[in-house]
């Protein structure tokens, strides 16, 4: 043995284990993204998508949100066959409307219908940020609109469960009228005694944010969602600032006096059924009378 | 010149050359006449082709150009004894929307428009006519103020849309937006609106919702400004004059969807040739139009404002499979099978959500 072969690096080999991995199942475990908490989907699933450690409200689709609000989970869908053209020729609009059906088992943005809630009847309209970000067109537009004239003609409570990025772009000047269309639906309504329940989830901006969703005569909203109209690179390109971390949540809103109340999921079926106790009758329900 | 756009290039060349031609003949006495009117009359041919056919794109830096009219312009030279009111009562003035009192061939209305600067100095103080809550909310106060004494209200649409900032958005941006449509959905008196440069998204609308909206032939009107689309499409703000051509934006368009009800004929080159002109041709479709609306009452002025908005939109019942036809439907099986989508694009995070204003 040489001197200088004090100095060189051992070799190692690698041995592959004979332990074989043990297979987990996709979709078994997840892993919460605002804490990094890996639990049991079927846990998860449980605690109706609230990450038991942080309570991070996980984002729902129409129909788990359906599921967990509505008495039994039962919903008389309106207009399940409505679904989007492409009236301007968008380029490559009409493909990315078949590439979202897909992929969220929804032909559009929202699904309506009527229900009950803690035993009170109701018109429900919930949107799902799965189908196209939530973004609001022409079908989105019309569902809700005839959500908010069959609770006016059915003497029914409306309540809106909002999660939208905003207007859809591919349907450009279509997509904004649906604001107004909507409001002035909004205006009938609540012009004529109705009971409007908005509740935001996350996340609710743009277009959405500024035309439905806030003009509930009560606006609630799940923790942590974020609300707002402009987005926050925006803002912050404009404003040459960064934005806190709180920024734009329903906390933030909260504190600014946007929203009445701050509901964790958990909560949100009872109080909106506490609030629908205080305006409606459980048989027959007719508010304002 | 810096007064003209890039694709007037052509005519401004030729003008140029004529203006040669003339000085050349007067310094050297040589007689042009017979060229200089062939010239002037292939500049006047090029020119009409120009601004017969422009194409959206070119609508769209025409409705921006600097030297546009503003709502404060066509005020002074449309209506008479324009008194300016100031203020929301709630927080502050809001310089991005001017309103007042004013009168129309003698007929008292309101008269609210969105408000861009002149120079750098002015388009800061009125934020380059994006309007902050307090402005919608002024507006608001306006036009309530005009439903309770029963005077018309017209308005002026020209802005890039709402304030993206954050004072604004603590004070509850979305619901001054939707407040004012809502609001202006319920009022009993005609309301008239003129989008008369660059109708931007929500900021826009908020000023919107009449019984007639009328539109100047080169001004735009949009969800999102084709600059932020081409971002969010193809992640490339400088290809707006292709979303601006896909995005369907300009009057002629407006009109085929039924969201306008009139276009209003611009001069020659755009609205800030002849400012004159203009505003005589504004105030000739304000005046008809109006007329026409005087003729109802409270109620149905309600209902064709309704009516109009209801109409809006396309779309198409998709053909039901058996099983779905039912209408019923559980959400309890759905939940199982959408449920590990949801949590790996939950998981994801922010997924490319175009948020538009």
């Amino acid at each position: 043995m040489q001197i200088k072969d004090l100095f060189s690096k051992k070799k190692y080999a690698t041995i592959p284990s004979e332990r074989p991995k043990r297979d987990i199942p996709e979709g078994l475990m997840n892993k919460c993204s605002k804490c990094g908490t890996i639990q049991y989907s079927k846990e998860l699933e449980k605690n109706l998508k609230v990450c038991s450690s942080c309570g991070h409200h996980y984002r729902l689709n129409a129909w788990e949100r359906i599921g967990m609000t509505l008495d039994d989970g039962h919903l008389t869908e309106y207009d399940a066959a409505m679904e989007s053209v492409d009236p301007l020729s968008f380029p490559g609009y009409a493909g990315k409307l078949e590439q979202q059906k897909a992929k969220s088992n929804l032909r559009d943005s929202v699904v309506t219908g009527d229900g009950k809630i803690g035993g009170f009847p109701v018109v429900v309209a919930v949107m799902s940020f799965d189908f196209f970000t939530g973004s609001m067109g022409s079908v989105a537009g019309e569902k809700i609109t005839r959500a908010i004239e069959a609770a006016h003609e059915k003497k029914l409570p409306l309540i809106i469960f909002s999660t939208s990025s905003g207007a859809r772009m591919q349907e450009s000047i279509l997509s904004l009228m649906q604001m107004a269309k909507t409001s002035a639906a909004l205006a009938k309504f609540q012009g004529a005694g109705g009971l409007y329940i908005s509740v935001f989830t996350d996340p609710t901006t743009g277009g959405v944010s500024a035309s439905f969703a806030s003009l509930g005569d009560y606006n609630l909203a799940e923790p942590g969602a974020l609300i707002g109209f402009a987005g926050r690179i925006v803002i912050e390109q404009t404003i040459r600032q960064k934005l806190p971390d709180n920024f734009q949540t329903a906390e933030f809103n909260l504190q600014h006096g946007q929203l009445d109340k701050v509901v964790h999921r958990k909560d949100m079926k009872a109080t909106l059924t506490k609030l629908l106790d205080m305006h409606c009758e459980k048989e027959g329900s007719f508010h304002g009378e | 010149m810096a007064n003209e756009l890039p694709f007037e290039k052509p005519i401004v060349e030729l003008r140029q050359k004529i203006k040669e031609l003339k000085s050349l003949s007067v310094d050297k006495g040589i007689d042009f006449s017979e060229e200089i009117l062939r010239l002037e009359e292939r500049c006047k041919q090029l020119e009409e082709e120009l601004y017969s056919e422009l194409t959206a794109a070119q609508k769209m830096h025409l409705a921006r150009h600097h030297q546009r009219p503003t709502s404060l312009d066509f005020i002074g030279a449309i209506f008479s004894d324009f008194m300016e009111l100031h203020g929301d009562r709630l927080f502050a003035d809001d310089l991005a929307i001017v309103g007042g009192l004013a009168k129309l061939n003698g007929v008292p209305v309101t008269v609210i428009g969105h408000q861009r600067g002149k120079d750098t100095r002015d388009n800061i103080a009125r934020f380059f006519g994006s309007p902050h809550p307090e402005g919608f909310r002024k507006a608001l106060r306006l036009m309530q103020q005009a439903n309770k004494f029963n005077r018309p209200i017209i308005t002026f649409i020209d802005t890039k849309g709402a304030y993206p900032g954050n004072t604004a958005e603590e004070r509850g941006q979305s619901e001054a937006i939707a407040r004012n449509l809502r609001e202006m959905a319920g009022f009993g008196v005609p309301i008239i609106c003129v989008v008369i440069g660059e109708g931007g998204s929500g900021g826009a609308l908020a000023l919107g919702v009449g019984n007639r909206v009328l539109m100047l032939e080169n001004a735009i009107y949009s969800a999102i400004s084709p600059n932020g689309a081409a971002s969010i499409l193809w992640k490339d703000a400088s290809r707006a004059d292709q979303a601006a051509e896909a995005m369907k934006i300009t009057a002629k368009d407006l009109l085929e969807f039924g969201i306008i009800e009139q276009i209003i004929e611009e001069p020659q080159g755009g609205a800030h040739r002849d400012l004159e002109f203009q505003a005589e041709r504004i105030k000739e479709g304000l005046w008809s139009q109006l007329q026409e609306l005087l003729k109802l009452n409270a109620e149905e002025l309600i209902e064709d404002r309704y009516n109009k908005f209801r109409k809006i939109g396309y779309f198409q019942m998709a053909e039901l499979e058996a099983a779905e036809d039912g209408l019923e439907q559980s959400a309890a099986t759905e939940l199982n099978s959408g449920l590990n989508d949801s949590i790996a694009s939950d998981a994801k995070g922010q997924e490319a959500a175009p948020t538009l204003n």
